[in-house]
C-alpha cells in the first residue's frame, strides 16, 4: 500500500502569530515555523499502517522553500521519501487553488491512500481533504478519530460531537484524523540522522502540470481585504467577598447563561 | 485552595524559568540530538517529575521511550546498536534530561555504565549476542558491586561465586542497586578467587535467574522514583558463558566503568545546579521586598552569580574530562576531579537556591528542596567524594 501523507508548515500556534502588513499572508518570516500538529498524527497513523501492512509511505508538502525544515522532520519520525511542491507563484493561493495543486502532485503518485490532519493551526478551514478527494474523484473519510485496513477496504470512525459514525470506503481514498487517534512517535535518534538521505523531491508548477494563473492571488477565489490584531484581553470581573460571594458568582455565571 | 485564597495576590507562586546553556557540539547531528532530547525533556520529563517522585514511582515506560529514541546506548559502536556518540555528547544529553528529572538522567548513566563490561571487556560472541538488546532500549541493566558491608572498599566484597559445571553458583547480598527489581540484567562482581581485588570476577546475569532476588526498596531521602534495594543471590545458577573477561580479572571491569560511571554522575549533576540556578534566578526577578525584586539586592544578586559560576566550572570541567575520554587519553583522575567539583558545586548550588527562596524554599511547593535532597547523594554514589580525593591524591603522588 503506498500512503501520502499531506504534511503542512504552519507558525507554531503556541507563539506569536502575525499576518503580513503589504499582502496580508501568514508572515512566516517572523514566525517559528513548524509540522502543523494534527499532521504528526496522521505521520503516525501512515507509519503504524506500514509496520502492519507493509508499503511505503511519503509526505507531500506544498510550501516555500523554508518548508524543507518540516519535511526533513517529518521525514526523522519513519517515512521513505517526501515530494516537495515549491514555487514562487503559489504565494497567496487560496484552499481551492492549493487543492488543485496537491491533487495534481497526488495524481502522479499512485497513492492507495492520502492521509492528513482533520485540520491547520493557521487557516482552521477544514476543506482540504473533501477538496483533494473531489477533484480525484476519491472518497473522503474524515475526522477520524480511528482507522483500520482490510485489504483494501478502509474503516473510519467519524468522531462527531455526540458520539461517532462507522463510515467504510474503498482504497484510494483520502482519510483525515482527529488528534484523538493516536501517540505521535518522537523520532529516534537515528531516524533523524537516517532522514538527512532520503530522497525529498522538489516540484514546480510546471512539473505538475498546472498553470500559474489558476494558483497564487491571481487564481484566488477568495481575498483578504484587511486583517487587524485581536484587541487585548479584557479584565475580568473580580468578585469581592464580603459575605455574598457565593452568590455573585452564582449571578454572574447565570447572567451569562453558563448555569 | 484554602491557604491560596488567604495569599496576597502578589506572591510568586509559579515562575517562568527560562534556561539557556550556550554549547559547543562537534557535529551537526549532535545538535539535533540534543535539540531532540530537549524536547523530549520539556515535553515527558517535565510535566511527570512531581507526580512520580510524591508517590515514589519509577517511570519505565518513559525509559522505553528514550530507549526507541536511541538515548540509552548514545555511547557505544553503531555495530551493536548504540548512537557512536563521543562522551562530550552522551554527557550533555544527561546534563539536559537532569535539568528535568535528576532520577531519569541517573537511570541512564546507570544503564550506561551497566552495558560497559560487555561493550569493554566481552568477548566478541558476547558483544553480539548481548549487545544489541541491552542498546536497542527495551531492556534495562543494574550495577552490582556494593554490599551491605563493604561500599568504599569494594575489594572486600564477600559475595562468592562457585563453578558447578557450566554455571556458577552465586550466593550473597549486593546492596544500594539501582534498578532493584525493574533491572532485565545485572552485572555481578562477585568472589571466584581469594581475598582482595584479585579474586573478583564479573558475571552478566539476567534478572529472571531463579535466587536472584531483589528485597524491600529502600526508603530514601530523595530520588524516590528511582528503585534501590539490596539483592539477595540465594544460589543463583549463572551460566559460565555469562562471565565477562576472565576469571579473577573482574576488578578492573568494576573500577573501569566507574571513571565513565563518574563522569556521568557529574554530568547529572551540573544539570541539576543548573535547574537550581534557573529557578533561584526566575523567582529573584519576580519576588519583591522592599518595592524591588530581590534580585536587585547585592546579597541576593552576588549569590546568584557564584551560583552560575559555580555550574559554568563544574560543566567545563566534566567536559574536559570527557574530552580527554574521547581522545583515548588517561581520564580517570580528571573523571574523579570532575565527579568530586560537579557534585560538591550541586550540592551548594542546590542549597543557596532554597536559601533564595527563603521559606518558600523549603515547602515543596517550589521545586528547590527536591532538588537540594537530590544533590546530596551524588556526593555518595559511584564513589564517595572522599573515595574521589583518594583517587586524585594517588595519581597525584604516583609520581
Amino acid at each position: 500500500m503506498k500512503i501520502v501523507v499531506l504534511v503542512k508548515q504552519v507558525p507554531d500556534s503556541g507563539a506569536e502569530r502575525n499576518l503580513r502588513s503589504d499582502d496580508n499572508t501568514v508572515d512566516r518570516g517572523s514566525a517559528n515555523n513548524v509540522i502543523n500538529e494534527m499532521d504528526e498524527y496522521a505521520i503516525e497513523e501512515a507509519l503504524s499502517i506500514q509496520e502492519k501492512h507493509g508499503g511505503e509511505v511519503v509526505v507531500l508538502t506544498m510550501g516555500p522553500s523554508g518548508a524543507t525544515e518540516s519535511i526533513r522532520k517529518a521525514l526523522s519520525m519513519g517515512p521513505d521519501s517526501a515530494v516537495h511542491v515549491a514555487d514562487d507563484a503559489l504565494h497567496g493561493s487560496c484552499a481551492v487553488a492549493t487543492s488543485k495543486v496537491l491533487a495534481a502532485a497526488i495524481g502522479q503518485l499512485d497513492a492507495d491512500l492520502i492521509i492528513c490532519g482533520a485540520e491547520s493551526t493557521d487557516g482552521r478551514v477544514q476543506v482540504m481533504p473533501h477538496m483533494i478527494a473531489e477533484r480525484l474523484g476519491i472518497a473522503a473519510l474524515t475526522g477520524a478519530r480511528k482507522l483500520t485496513v482490510d485489504g483494501s477496504t478502509l474503516t473510519i470512525e467519524r468522531q462527531t460531537e455526540e458520539g461517532y459514525e462507522v463510515v467504510t470506503a474503498s482504497t484510494p481514498a483520502v482519510v483525515s484524523v482527529w488528534d484523538t487517534i493516536n501517540e505521535p512517535r518522537y523520532p529516534s535518534f537515528k531516524g533523524i540522522m537516517a532522514a538527512k538521505k532520503k530522497p525529498l523531491e522538489t516540484k514546480s508548477l510546471a512539473d505538475l502540470g498546472v498553470d500559474a494563473s489558476e494558483v497564487g492571488f491571481d487564481g484566488a477565489t477568495s481575498t483578504v481585504v484587511e486583517h487587524s490584531k485581536r484587541p487585548p484581553r479584557q479584565a475580568g470581573n473580580k468578585v469581592a467577598d464580603s459575605g455574598d460571594g457565593g452568590v455573585q458568582l452564582v449571578q454572574y455565571l447565570s447572567s451569562e447563561k453558563f448555569v | 485552595m484554602q491557604r491560596l485564597n488567604t495569599l496576597p495576590a502578589d506572591l510568586v507562586t509559579s515562575v517562568n524559568v527560562h534556561s539557556h546553556v550556550e554549547r559547543i557540539l562537534p557535529t551537526d547531528e549532535a545538535y539535533a540530538l540534543l535539540e531532540l532530547v530537549r524536547e523530549i525533556a520539556d515535553a515527558e520529563l517535565a510535566p511527570r517529575v512531581d507526580d512520580f517522585e510524591a508517590r515514589g514511582e519509577f517511570p519505565r515506560e518513559l525509559l522505553r521511550t528514550l530507549g526507541r529514541v536511541g538515548l540509552l546506548g548514545l555511547p557505544y559502536p553503531e555495530e551493536y546498536g548504540g548512537g557512536a556518540q563521543p562522551y562530550e555528547v552522551y554527557l550533555q544529553v544527561l546534563e539536559e534530561l537532569a535539568r528535568r528529572w535528576l532520577a531519569v538522567a541517573e537511570a541512564v548513566s546507570v544503564h550506561t555504565l551497566a552495558c560497559y563490561p560487555v561493550a569493554g571487556y566481552g568477548s566478541d560472541a558476547q558483544r553480539k549476542r548481548f549487545l544489541p538488546d541491552m542498546l536497542g532500549g527495551e531492556l534495562l541493566g543494574a550495577y552490582c558491586l556494593s554490599e551491605p558491608a563493604g561500599g568504599s572498599d569494594a575489594a572486600a566484597m564477600t559475595t562468592k561465586a562457585v563453578r558447578d559445571g557450566d554455571e556458577y553458583v552465586v550466593t550473597g547480598t549486593k546492596a544500594w542497586i539501582t534498578h532493584a527489581g525493574q533491572a532485565d540484567f545485572y552485572n555481578v562482581f562477585c568472589r571466584t578467587g581469594g581475598p582482595g581485588a584479585g579474586g573478583v570476577s564479573c558475571l552478566l546475569a539476567d534478572a529472571a535467574t531463579p535466587g536472584i532476588e531483589p528485597q524491600a526498596r529502600e526508603r530514601t531521602m530523595g530520588l524516590r522514583s528511582s528503585p534501590v534495594a539490596q539483592i539477595a543471590f540465594d544460589g543463583a545458577r549463572v551460566p559460565a558463558d555469562r562471565l565477562l573477561s576472565e576469571e579473577n580479572k573482574g576488578f578492573r571491569i568494576a573500577m573501569s566503568a566507574l571513571d565513565g560511571g563518574r563522569l556521568g554522575i557529574a554530568a547529572c549533576a551540573v544539570g541539576l545546579a543548573q535547574a537550581a540556578v534557573d529557578y533561584a534566578v526566575a523567582y529573584a526577578g519576580e519576588r519583591e521586598q522592599f518595592g524591588r525584586p530581590i534580585a536587585q539586592f547585592q546579597g541576593i544578586g552576588f549569590m546568584l552569580a557564584d551560583m552560575a559560576t559555580q555550574v559554568s566550572a563544574a560543566r567545563a570541567l566534566v567536559l574536559a574530562a570527557a574530552r580527554l575520554r574521547d581522545a583515548g587519553r588517561p581520564y580517570g583522575a580528571e573523571a574523579a576531579k570532575a565527579k568530586l567539583f560537579a557534585t560538591d558545586a550541586a550540592m551548594r548550588v542546590t542549597t543557596d537556591a532554597v536559601q533564595v527562596l527563603g521559606g518558600y524554599g523549603y515547602v515543596a511547593d517550589h521545586p528547590v528542596e527536591r532538588y537540594m535532597r537530590e544533590a546530596k547523594v551524588l556526593q555518595i554514589v559511584e564513589g564517595t567524594n572522599q573515595i574521589q580525593r583518594l583517587v586524585i591524591s594517588r595519581a597525584l603522588t604516583r609520581g
